[in-house]
């Protein structure tokens, strides 16, 4: 421990930077809201490097008027990681992460009504020797619960101050600001609660690793502890030498401590319970509180289900379909901002950048805003209430079928409206690997942007009037089964295939029900829409200028014609001479089995930046004006193969159904899968998997149904 | 001392103290520990979820939901 001391005491005197305090404590102990009240709009939002998981910083001031940075960790059960998020609290904590200074000092939050679990991450951090306060949150929940805790014996115990708040209402906000402004001590820690047997074993192993240079050579005791009881064998800052030998060392003291593991949990709680005896009241069996009478309505058999059905219907409703007036405002609005650039600036490549890429791609961008902003809000409620783990529990039945947890069910169903802001609600899913999956099959979900593209199919394959419209339903109804089934399929062989093992462990919290804090519901939607616009918009922006230039170059040899229908078909030919149009002869080869011709070859190269370009690009081709599909639909019917056939029969029109159904055409949704798995691996990866399962699928619908007689 | 009983068979409503959880490398089940289910701990089976599963346990004065392939390796005894 006094290598630790010293080391953290040589960086005390330092006096150049601002000290550097750091938020901890378990999942829905109220950090993040005590980081918001201390730092108000001084924060913002990054990934720690290398993984996907958020860094949250701000800075606040003491009542001396001295600057603090603080960094709002994430919340975490135990420094014995078992997820990236927990990873990082370890490693910062530990001083081991080369982005992020070592705190200078600890913010401890503990959930108040659930003070034995909390105590437990608490008195672990507390042995690592920071200077620490502990704040005692939701005092309120507790005494709803009639538990009576006492909080001067409590911080007598702990050896550092306890500050109970509320902070959802701003309780103790004034007296957390008093103690950080007062000198904080390290608490006294003259015994761990490691049995003596175990403890020897440890400091060996530490004198192993020190040896072999795994760790450094001033490391307390706890830093080779909690590195080797994280079983994932990727570390951050371990050579991929050294990791061998953190597993080896743990092995070695599971050949001579069997269960060493399970002693040192069972022995901390043993200290915990010795802490709190006294300190703690409570009734000797649970009150029935306001939370039981809830759930038995929220969480009953038949009820529960009903209840959760009509939430999740008014969410799906509310993305889906309110959305819609403002999205139709930014498309009016990126439509005169076009007009007008056309009206003040000369003809030219310029304008028609501006106007066409550049314009398009902000409005493409600026767009999914209204539905972030809605399922941000919805998924904000659900999390400040606790309605969210009320879900999970409903469906993880459901969803374990495929081998992924009820915490995946929200982002997969808001997919259906988007995949957009359904991957991004990938954030409230724990474990790494059912986030990946979930992230994975989300735009499987046949999404609004496939109705275009399926209203325009349904129209061209029954040409004729007399076709009932509930045919045409059952048949929409069938492209939604179709990715439904698709994703679980998926979900399933990617759950069996992938490398990361065996699933983690789905426990879940059920927090006491609250009223949700608006405030905060609030600043989460902005947070979530500004990461969108800065992260992913760029890219999207990005890639869609890149996408208008392959439409647009090379440009024909003469000029644009002065005539109206002239006009028209002049672009027509402009598209099939530029790069995406030359594309789609190149690429009639790889889908003439499927059906298609090189138009629509065209049209599934241009609408790679959103489905629903698919109408607009085929209308370009085929050189009609205007939105209907009428016109478009007619010209299609007519289109013919060099030979006589028709181009657009019905098997080919299901064909490109269920193409649509299977394939990513979507930039927003790569740019999104980038961000939110920090690289270019998993976006490339769902290209090639969704596109591969959109051909093959449509190739065993076309020659499956020439095969019998269509 | 009264028959053994695993978590995973107690009906909604009944409960006991955790007389046994099985050691050793099984990092589920020591996260399960470490979230306050240790041998001496009592603990309550609040509901089952409608599908049957996950369960809702009551443990150390608040609610934790966990499938029933977990809560089988649990031994409880009836107080």
């Amino acid at each position: 421990m006094s290598a630790t001391a010293s080391a953290s005491e040589s960086r005390m005197r330092q006096p150049a930077r601002e000290p550097v305090f750091a938020l901890v404590g378990n999942p829905n102990s109220g950090k993040s809201t005590i980081f918001n009240a201390l730092t108000g709009l001084k924060q913002k939002v990054a990934n720690y490097p290398g993984v996907t998981v958020e860094k949250r910083e701000g800075t606040c001031f003491n009542q001396h008027g001295k600057r603090i940075r603080l960094i709002d960790l994430p919340g975490t059960y135990s420094l014995n990681a078992r997820s990236p998020d927990e990873a990082v609290v370890r490693d910062v904590l530990l001083g081991r992460r080369t982005d992020t200074p070592r705190p200078d000092a600890v913010i401890l939050v503990a959930d108040a009504s659930n003070v034995e679990r909390n105590l437990y991450l608490a008195t672990q951090v507390l042995e690592l020797g920071l200077p620490s306060l502990l704040v005692l949150n939701m005092t309120d929940v507790a005494e709803a619960k009639q538990w009576r805790i006492d909080v001067e014996k409590l911080s007598q115990r702990l050896g550092v101050p306890v500050v109970p708040m509320q902070a959802t209402f701003g309780k103790g906000l004034l007296e957390l600001k008093a103690a950080i402004s007062r000198e904080l001590q390290k608490a006294d820690n003259k015994v761990l609660p490691i049995p003596p047997d175990i403890l020897e074993g440890l400091q060996q192993t530490r004198a192993d690793l020190v040896r072999s240079g795994t760790v450094a050579e001033n490391a307390s005791l706890l830093e080779p502890l909690y590195l080797i009881s994280d079983h994932d064998p990727a570390h951050y800052g371990i050579e991929d030498s050294q990791v061998n030998r953190l597993a080896a060392a743990h092995d070695d003291l599971e050949n001579k401590f069997p269960g060493w593991e399970d002693r040192l949990a069972a022995s901390r709680y043993e200290a915990v319970e010795k802490l709190l005896l006294g300190a703690l009241r409570r009734p000797e069996c649970d009150e029935s509180t306001t939370t039981d009478r809830l759930d038995s309505v929220f969480l009953h058999p038949v009820w529960g289900g009903v209840c959760m059905g009509a939430i999740m219907l008014g969410v799906f409703y509310m993305i889906f379909s309110v959305a819609e007036g403002p999205m139709d405002w930014i498309d009016q609005i990126t439509g005169l901002a076009g007009g007008w650039i056309e009206s003040i600036m000369p003809g030219g490549d310029l304008r028609d950048l501006i106007v066409n890429g550049v314009i398009v791609g902000v409005g493409g961008v600026v767009k999914f805003l209204p539905q972030i902003l809605l399922l941000f809000f919805f998924i904000g409620m659900m999390e400040d209430t606790g309605y969210m783990a009320r879900v999970a529990f409903i469906m993880d039945k459901f969803m374990g079928r495929v081998g992924l947890n009820g915490r995946s069910f929200v982002p997969f169903f808001s997919s259906y409206a988007c995949a957009v802001p359904g991957i991004m609600a990938t954030r409230t899913i724990a474990s790494p690997k059912d986030r990946l999956i979930t992230i994975l099959i989300a735009p499987l979900a046949s999404c609004s942007a496939r109705l275009p593209v399926y209203t325009l199919m349904i129209a061209a394959m029954f040409p004729a009037s007399g076709v009932s419209t509930l045919n045409k339903a059952l048949l929409m109804l069938g492209m939604y089964v179709l990715g439904t089934g698709g994703a679980f399929a998926f979900a399933w062989l990617f759950n069996r295939t992938m490398a990361k093992g065996r699933s983690s462990l789905m426990v879940l919290e059920m927090p006491t029900y609250k009223r949700p804090a608006l405030k905060h519901v609030a600043r989460y939607m902005l947070e979530r829409a500004k990461l969108f616009l800065v992260r992913a918009g760029t890219v999207i922006l990005g890639l869609s200028i890149l996408l208008w230039a392959a439409k647009t170059y090379p440009k024909l040899s003469t000029p644009e014609p002065a005539d109206a229908a002239a006009k028209i078909e002049y672009r027509s030919s402009q598209l099939s001479h530029s790069i995406a149009g030359r594309a789609g002869h190149f690429i009639e080869p790889v889908i003439k089995p499927l059906g298609y011709d090189w138009k629509i070859g065209i049209g599934l190269i241009s609408s790679f930046a959103a489905r629903e370009f698919f109408v607009s690009t085929m209308s370009i081709i085929y050189a009609v004006e205007g939105e209907d599909i009428e016109p478009l639909k007619a010209k299609l019917a007519a289109d013919k193969w060099p030979d006589g056939r028709p181009i657009f029969t019905p098997l080919v029109c299901l064909s490109l159904m269920v193409f649509y159904v299977f394939a990513m055409q979507c930039l927003s949704t790569v740019a999104v899968v980038k961000r939110e798995t920090n690289g270019w691996k998993w976006p490339l990866f769902q290209i090639v998997y969704m596109t591969g399962a959109a051909w093959l699928a449509s190739f065993v619908v076309y020659q499956g149904g020439k095969l019998i007689g269509f | 001392m009264s028959a053994e009983k695993l978590l995973s068979d107690l009906a909604a409503g009944a409960g006991g103290v955790i007389s046994d959880i099985p050691v050793g490398h099984d990092e589920h089940i020591t996260r399960l520990r470490e979230l306050g289910l240790v041998p001496g701990t009592k603990i309550r089976v609040v509901r089952r979820a409608p599908m049957g599963d996950p369960i809702e346990v009551s443990v150390r004065g608040s609610r934790l939901a966990m499938r029933r392939s977990e809560a089988r390796h649990i031994h409880i005894t009836a107080e």
